[in-house]
């Protein structure tokens, strides 16, 4: 568990009640009910296909659920107009899995963007807060590059930089170490503890990096298929005696039970029965 | 859900229907697209989303500007075919001299439009297209959103905005060429002055004729940068989907073209 002097209270940051959600007619999350508190780093963790991503979709309002409430910093999510949500953005940052920096502008640029849509400063403002965030990120010089100039340890510190430049209330991070070598996603951890602990930002985190989420989490979510199997501390969740996050922790294959019957008509191509 | 059916008549009305359905619901959401970037560009500044001028310019340059030398190739070699074709037709009835009132007709009316569309299209709506296609798979779209930038306001109303402006400024450049173009063979071959021949043309076309060619460009210029972002929007896979969805949207961008073309005439010329 991370050792951190920042506040911890219980106010809920956002709160998930029964959220149901569908991609078509496929059922992604089922009856999904969770609460993040202010200054805390949650950790959503999952196996591929837990539905951990389409969580964070939709708690930054990229899905729309089918069904139960999703509040976030005390406000239903979509109860808010279009343009309601967008002025709420400004107290939200993401970071996305690829770094989704846009490609034809610079480094600077990317992070300066937020500024320039949002606020009304002048130019040298804007270019002093970037070197400032950029700085954080131990970026620093780093402006005038093009988004490909960068590594994949870098592009993820930029999409940082640029989820924070704003300085939001809640910070959402999808994957933050994956594809990177250990030494350089330790000290994307290592920045996003920083970051809570200098700026008391509420810290969302969806990862399947094991060693990752047990150093920064505060507490951890696990997912499985669509619903949750336990929601608790570093250590309730290491002690847990459910197989499937022993399985997930030991990362264990777990095999599961085979119909003959079943498996007979799927190797022949038939469609199931009943 | 209902069983897809299998081979026979059945599959293929359900292909035919499921085409259909999709065009519909293509068409509804280029529809819908073109509503929202016309509301932001009106009431952005009213809502905290202002419209930019710079992205607009930098639109306008790239699809525009850079455009001109190849628009203005082929305009004069469109022209200079049509006085070939309408000289080579008329002279059947000794008519030869008559060539510059079909000549600057159908240059000002239809051909410099038309291929101008076409190339705009081929070059500007794929483009579009592409570009669109990578920034949704990059997550780039998702990211403007979830920082509270309306993606429709930072990346249609630019490009809508530029091209709704050059496509018609455009096709007035590519009406002097050809016209340029068809004067060059016709002069000499019916034995004419450079200043009979502008004469004639000024006597031919009207500021309707001219208006006629313009209006209509505008609605080119909507048409691609729509048909670009819908197709591009619509991108699934990796890299081989972007490359589908810019094919797509060439011909996509040509057959809209062509069709509001012909919708346009009909009902200017009734």
């Amino acid at each position: 568990m991370s050792e951190s002097n920042a506040p911890i209270d219980d106010t809920p940051v956002i709160r998930v009640e029964n959220l149901v959600t569908h991609y078509g007619t496929r059922k992604i999350l089922d009856g999904i009910d969770m609460e993040i508190h202010r200054g805390e780093i949650m950790v959503i963790m999952g196996g591929s296909g837990s539905g951990k991503s389409t969580l964070l979709r939709h708690l930054i309002r990229l899905e729309r659920k089918t069904s139960g409430k999703i509040e976030l910093l005390g406000q239903e999510l979509d109860d808010m107009s279009k343009i309601e949500f967008y002025n709420f953005c400004r107290k939200l940052g993401v970071a996305f899995q690829g770094g989704a920096l846009f490609s034809s502008m610079t480094v600077g640029q990317n992070i300066m963007l937020p500024l320039r849509e949002h606020t009304n400063l002048d130019q040298k403002t804007m270019e002093i807060m970037v070197r400032l965030k950029l700085e954080v990120v131990d970026l620093a010089g780093f402006e005038n590059l093009m988004p490909a100039e960068l590594s994949g340890g870098m592009i993820k510190r930029a999409a940082l930089a640029r989820a924070i430049i704003m300085d939001p209330a809640v910070l959402f991070c999808d994957e933050p170490s994956a594809g990177l070598d250990p030494v350089v996603s330790s000290a994307l951890d290592e920045l996003i503890l920083r970051l809570r602990d200098a700026m008391g930002m509420t810290i969302v985190v969806v990862t399947h990096e094991l060693d990752s989420a047990f150093r920064i989490a505060d507490r951890i979510t696990v997912l499985d298929r669509g619903h949750i199997l336990q929601i608790g501390t570093v250590e309730e969740i290491r002690n847990s005696d459910n197989p499937r996050i022993q399985a997930l922790i030991n990362r264990r294959f777990e095999e599961e039970d085979v119909d003959p019957d079943e498996y007979m008509a799927r190797l022949m191509g038939e469609q199931p029965t009943g | 859900m209902p069983e897809p059916a299998k081979g026979g008549p059945a599959e293929f009305f359900e292909r035919v229907g499921r085409t259909t359905t999709q065009g519909v619901e293509q068409f509804g959401y280029g529809a819908e697209l073109f509503r929202q970037a016309v509301y932001w560009l009106f009431m952005g500044r009213f809502r905290r989303q202002r419209v930019r001028l710079s992205p607009i310019f930098a639109e306008a340059f790239e699809a525009g500007i850079r455009a001109i030398p190849i628009i203005a190739i082929l305009n004069g070699t469109i022209g200079i075919m049509l006085a070939l074709q309408g000289i080579h037709a008329l002279k059947a009835f000794g008519a030869q001299h008559q060539v510059v009132f079909g000549v600057a007709l159908g240059i000002t009316r239809e051909f410099a439009p038309l291929i101008t569309g076409i190339l705009v299209a081929g070059r500007s709506g794929s483009a579009l297209a592409a570009r669109l296609a990578t920034m949704t798979i990059s997550q780039e779209v998702d990211a403007l959103r979830s920082m509270g930038v309306d993606p429709v306001r930072f990346l249609v109303v630019p490009a809508l905005v530029a091209m709704m402006i050059m496509v018609p400024a455009l096709v007035l450049m590519a009406e002097f060429v050809a016209l340029a173009g068809a004067g060059l063979y016709i002069t000499p071959t019916i034995d004419i002055t450079m200043a009979a021949y502008i004469d004639q043309v000024i006597a031919s076309i009207g500021v309707d004729d001219v208006m006629h060619g313009i209006s209509k460009s505008v609605i080119f210029g909507m048409l691609i940068t729509i048909v670009g972002i819908v197709d591009g929007s619509s991108v699934t896979g990796g890299a081989e989907g972007v490359g589908r969805v810019t094919t797509s949207s060439v011909v996509h961008g040509i057959s809209a073209i062509v069709l509001t073309d012909m919708i346009f005439v009909y009902a200017a010329t009734r």
